[in-house]
């Protein structure tokens, strides 16, 4: 744990120190992408590689946290830090809620149900005039920026903490019994719950928990942009990358989403800049396949065999 | 007279149309070895559901210990003192064998985690006790079938039970095993624990148990001590097709 | 089995028809061409899914589910790529006439593709209920180990029935450029259409999915006319989750 908190502090003193190297904004603006889906990543994992259950709607929990943002703060200029609290607590609501709504059922249920909350409330935004609707939203960012100079810095700043909370939440989550109690979930669901697991409880925990840090991710997207609209907040993308990046890098370790995270957000940023978005998407979606199919301990899984089988 | 650990009280449970269990009342005493046999599709295994709490009883009550069960999610039942083993063995397949018995150490016994070191221990105890202690570091999805069952008690064991049930833990052994399992439940029996065996091994039920109830297409055909189940015609009857 | 690319196989069977329509066939006779090549198309794909997902450990349902997403999202790029994001349609002497009954224009078009599919329906129910096969494949679903037991084998089954399955995509996705057009994103639309009519109906209920898919016609209707059209996608998620919270069993499922 101290091994941990260390590191996370370096990592944020790190990223602090950043600005007085590097002056080109758009490696902030780049990077920021980057962390938002260390973010989505993780937070998908622990539902997702930890209890076995898959969420399809990301893009809900995302966006649910961006408008909620984006609402309180045209409403009443709420700073930053209670936008992304309270994009958390939305979409950890969505999450609890869609989790009483399904996670009784078999687990295909919850899937679906993510995938249908996901369109539902795109619809619904897409109506609500507020916000911007259809058309969406310009954003005016504040004049005063804390710390950093650059409000984009400032911002890539935030995201890297709330990439650090997440990590640290997956991560202690892992290790502790609750992770073991997850992990018996995902085994065999039957047999944990006459073991003496909550598993309602503990799925109900899960979801509300990755949804929450999905909303704190989301939530400073149209300070990010300048600009909020439904349709790139509301993204299938966010659901493939979310599902794909903790499959690739390997879902049983904290690591494994980061990493996937990492390699895969830096991949699509090159594809979209020298080949098309739709070939990102695609290749999004091959490697995903791929990797399911014949890696399915993702690379995480093969460093562990690389490693055994060369120690013989 | 002692109130019974177990009070099954005209317990019904269908499938659709299909009557799995109708109008079973059983009642198991402490510290007894009860036996439950009967062919194939009659109930045994529906019966153990419904008092686990994997499936909700239609009608009836189940009472353990004083209490009433209905409505109590499965957890809640082991945490009661009451656990099962799986006729299909059920690891946690991407765990060690010492990480399954962590499970339920954490979840029922402790409702917490201490120092995992203090926990493995006692899992090691377990362990000991049921002959797995040299496969405590394999992952369970890589045991023989022996082994498996053996795990399944040992997992059930670890959420310290008052009443253990074991639902055929020896079916496809050979009689050396049999006789290990037997010996493990007559074990944990002297160390007070009610066991209810449900086998098709009538060697082993009969040697095991001081009390056997038949069924056979969900209802009660016969109860008593061994000898009255072996001499009725009904039980004879039902066994003929098995 | 968590076969979601089934609306995407549905928007291929669409654009499949596309392509031969546009040498000249008959887009419903394109469809029912398509069927067998649909059907082989299924097994294969069951066969890959049953060899790598199937039954080895406990992260296969979350596999198995990822893996199909993953194809549903590479058909749906793929058909981008190929078809471009603007709608196709298809030509044919029933598109663009109506029929008249009385007060009401029925779209002649309308009536084809109601026709076929009733028709498609009552052969799939008269199958699964008459057939060896059929009846397999509705026991498949109840009790695995009884009908191993009974000489049957399960996969193969399975393999049959998601060929099927399949080869309906193929007539189905005829009758949907035949309403309409149609464009890549319809798959997004369809997951919803196809497990809500599944969901409210009930898993089993061949019937059952005949009513729901009215009712569900009947709601986004209503909600198109009175609400407007960016409500509609909405309905069919809307009245699945209804379901899934109220009664997940759904009206005619056991």
């Amino acid at each position: 744990m101290l091994r941990f908190a260390i590191g996370a502090l370096g990592v944020l003193g790190l990223v602090a120190a950043l600005p007085l190297v590097v002056h080109n904004e758009y490696w902030f603006f780049a990077g920021y992408v980057v962390l938002q889906l260390i973010v989505l990543a993780t937070a998908w994992n622990i539902l997702g590689g930890y209890a076995g259950y898959v969420n399809f709607g990301t893009g809900a929990f995302f966006a649910v946290g961006a408008y909620t943002a984006v609402a309180l703060y045209k409403a009443f200029a709420l700073p930053l830090g209670l936008q992304i609290l309270a994009g958390a607590a939305a979409s950890g609501l969505l999450g609890f809620g869609v989790g009483m709504l399904t996670l009784r059922l078999r687990g295909i249920f919850f899937s679906i149900a993510t995938i249908a909350v996901a369109i539902v409330l795109e619809t619904v935004v897409l109506n609500w005039h507020y916000v911007g609707g259809a058309k969406g939203l310009p954003i005016l960012r504040p004049a005063e920026t804390p710390f950093f100079g650059s409000y984009t810095v400032w911002l890539f700043f935030v995201m890297t903490v709330i990439a650090v909370i997440a990590v640290g939440a997956a991560r202690y989550v892992e290790t502790s019994w609750i992770g073991r109690g997850l992990r018996a979930i995902r085994d065999n669901e039957g047999a944990a719950e006459c073991s003496g697991v909550p598993t309602l409880k503990l799925k109900l925990a899960a979801a509300t928990l990755s949804g929450a840090l999905m909303g704190a991710a989301g939530a400073p997207y149209a300070q990010y942009l300048s600009f909020i609209e439904p349709t790139s907040s509301f993204s299938l993308n966010h659901a493939v990358n979310a599902l794909a990046m903790p499959i690739i890098g390997g879902m049983g370790h904290w690591m494994g989403p980061v990493i996937g995270a990492v390699l895969l957000g830096t991949l699509q940023q090159v594809v979209t800049v020298t080949v098309s978005s739709e070939v990102n998407v695609l290749v999004v979606g091959v490697m995903l396949v791929v990797f399911v199919v014949a890696a399915p301990e993702g690379i995480l899984g093969l460093v562990k065999r690389w490693k055994k089988a060369s120690s013989k | 007279m002692e109130k019974s650990l177990l009070e099954i009280k005209s317990v019904s449970k269908q499938f659709g149309g299909f009557a799995a269990l109708s109008g079973v009342s059983i009642d198991v005493a402490r510290g007894e070895r009860f036996g439950l046999i009967g062919p194939n599709g009659s109930g045994k295994t529906t019966l153990i559901n419904c008092i686990s709490g994997v499936l909700p009883n239609d009608g009836g009550s189940i009472v353990f210990d004083g209490e009433e069960l209905s409505g109590l999610p499965a957890y809640q039942r082991t945490r009661r003192g009451i656990a099962r083993s799986f006729q299909i063995p059920r690891p946690f397949a991407s765990m060690s064998v010492l990480e399954n018995l962590v499970v339920p150490l954490e979840y029922v016994v402790h409702r917490g985690s201490l120092h995992l070191a203090d926990t493995e221990a006692e899992a090691m105890e377990i362990l000991r006790g049921i002959g797995l202690a040299d496969k405590a570091a394999t992952r369970s999805n890589q045991l023989s079938q022996v082994e498996l069952r053996k795990l399944e008690l040992a997992r059930a064991m670890a959420a310290r039970p008052r009443l253990l049930i074991s639902d055929e833990a020896m079916a496809g052994l050979s009689s050396n095993e049999v006789s290990e399992v037997l010996e493990i439940l007559f074990k944990l029996n002297a160390a007070g624990i009610t066991i209810i065996m449900i086998e098709h091994i009538m060697q082993a039920v009969m040697k095991f148990s001081q009390r056997i109830v038949c069924l056979d297409a969900g209802r009660i055909i016969c109860e008593g001590t061994p000898g009255t189940i072996v001499a009725n015609p009904e039980v004879q009857k039902a066994y003929l097709g098995a | 089995m968590p076969q979601v690319a089934h609306p995407a196989f549905l928007v291929m069977g669409a654009y499949a028809t596309y392509m031969l329509a546009g040498y000249g066939i008959d887009p419903l006779l394109a469809g029912l061409l398509l069927m067998p090549v649909f059907f082989v198309f299924g097994l294969g794909v069951y066969q890959f899914y049953y060899s790598t997902f199937e039954g080895r450990g406990s992260d296969q349902g979350l596999r198995g589910i990822a893996f199909f997403f993953g194809v549903a999202f590479i058909v749906q790029v793929g058909l981008i790529l190929a078809f471009g994001v603007d709608q196709q349609l298809v030509d044919a002497s029933y598109i663009g006439s109506s029929v008249e009954f009385g007060e009401m224009r029925v779209p002649q078009r309308m009536l084809v593709a109601f026709g076929v599919a009733l028709a498609l329906t009552a052969v799939l129910a008269l199958y699964l209920s008459r057939t060896f096969t059929g009846r397999a494949i509705k026991a498949v679903a109840q009790d695995e180990g009884a009908l191993r037991l009974m000489g049957a084998n399960p996969v193969r089954i399975k393999r049959w029935a998601f060929g099927i399955a399949t080869a309906t995509c193929a007539l189905a996705g005829a009758l949907l450029i035949i309403v309409g057009p149609v464009d890549p994103n319809l798959d997004r639309l369809y997951i919803g259409r196809t497990f809500c009519v599944v969901v409210l109906a009930g898993l089993g209920s061949m019937s059952g999915t005949l009513v729901a898919g009215l009712i569900l016609g009947i709601a986004e209707s209503i909600v198109l006319s009175t609400a407007g059209t960016s409500w509609a996608p909405a309905v069919a998620f809307g009245i699945l989750l209804v379901v899934l919270g109220v009664r997940p069993a759904g009206l005619f499922g056991r």
